[in-house]
């Protein structure tokens, strides 16, 4: 167990794991929000630690034709790129429903959210 | 409390079976790259001109994906403005803003939105690209939101644009499904790499899906302050 592995993949699974157990541990409707989106962050650097290349550059070839021997992997960060904006909408689509759960039940703890219907 | 002891347990454990895997079977930083990637790397600036190989990879060789991830984003926005329809938002007592904040708003806000055109306009050449550029461009008008007392977004206009660089985007993939027989292809020349023309469709595309981002990311931050759409 080297410490490079411990950090660049340590740090993401300690975020996705933090997240799940904020999903699981608080009643709070916000809270909720706020650990599915430190389990998305934690992927995301997750898969981009994936790609890296020792001693590589980033995938971007500003002296043209001189071609850099090592860069690292341009798959992940393309999909990541992405993913990332992906992941602002899907909070602002959450915290408008729970903004509409609030207007109606004047609660945003899920254990005095009795009526499962809206 | 119990339980939440056994799920912080039952979460660790979990959690370094996943990382004795992924070290296991991915060491850090020993991969090479082979396959699709090889193939982007060597032949991305040959094929398309544009010297940065992500933005190349993001808006052409996996275009089909980017355009999925942009009606993803789209759907989601307007589930949004769908969801707030119709909300008040209570008239809370938040503070006036002062002189400073108001006029130093105003003169920023557009240097802002200067760098996230320049950002989505330089997205062949450096990091960044039609994404990034159209957040920084929507953390302008946050900025507006919050430091003005009187701001009046029209909604028209933020549907316009939205609407018109959606289906922009659409047609310069059937044009290239016209020209070179392939969505999302690129139809025009590469030109000199390196330079701002250059790259053929890489640019327009950016151009596009950051107008698209930042008019859908300010219709996130009008409907979450004003409420609704019926402004």
């Amino acid at each position: 167990m080297n410490i490079e592995s411990l950090i660049f993949y340590g740090v993401p699974i300690y975020l996705i794991f933090m997240g799940v157990l904020v999903v699981l541990t608080t009643k709070n409707l916000f809270k909720m929000l706020l650990g599915l989106s430190l389990m998305n962050s934690g992927i995301n650097v997750l898969i981009v630690a994936l790609g890296y290349v020792r001693g590589g550059t980033t995938p971007i070839f500003s002296e043209y034709p001189k071609i850099y021997e090592k860069v690292v992997d341009p798959v992940p960060p393309a999909l990541v790129l992405t993913a990332i904006v992906i992941g602002l909408a899907f909070l602002g689509l959450g915290l408008s429903i729970v903004i509409r759960i609030k207007e109606k039940y004047g609660t945003v703890n899920v254990e005095k959210l009795k009526e499962l219907k809206w | 409390m119990i339980r939440k002891f056994l799920y912080f347990v039952i979460l660790l454990a979990f959690s370094f079976f996943i990382y004795a895997v992924i070290s296991a079977y991915f060491p850090f930083g020993e991969n090479t790259l082979t396959g699709v990637a090889k193939y982007y790397v060597d032949n991305g600036v040959k094929d398309l001109g544009g010297i940065n190989i992500i933005t190349s990879i993001v808006t052409v060789y996996r275009g089909f994906d980017t355009l999925g991830e942009v009606t993803v984003l789209f759907l989601s926005v307007t589930a949004l403005a769908f969801t707030l329809l119709g909300f008040k938002v209570e008239r809370r007592t938040l503070p006036n803003p002062t002189l400073i904040m108001e006029t130093g708003g105003r003169y920023l806000a557009p240097l802002i939105m200067l760098l996230g055109a320049y950002i989505f306009l330089h997205g062949h050449l450096t990091p960044g690209g039609g994404f990034p550029g159209g957040v920084i461009i929507a953390t302008a008008f946050l900025l507006l939101f919050v430091t003005q007392k009187v701001y009046k977004l029209r909604k028209i206009h933020l549907t316009v644009t939205e609407a018109l660089a959606g289906s922009l985007y659409v047609i310069v993939g059937l044009v290239g499904l016209y020209y070179v027989r392939s969505f999302l292809g690129n139809f025009l020349q590469t030109g000199k790499p390196g330079y701002i023309v250059s790259a053929g469709i890489i640019p327009i595309i950016y151009l596009l899906i950051g107008f698209k981002v930042g008019s859908e990311l300010t219709a996130v931050l009008k409907n979450l302050k004003e409420g609704g759409d019926e402004h």
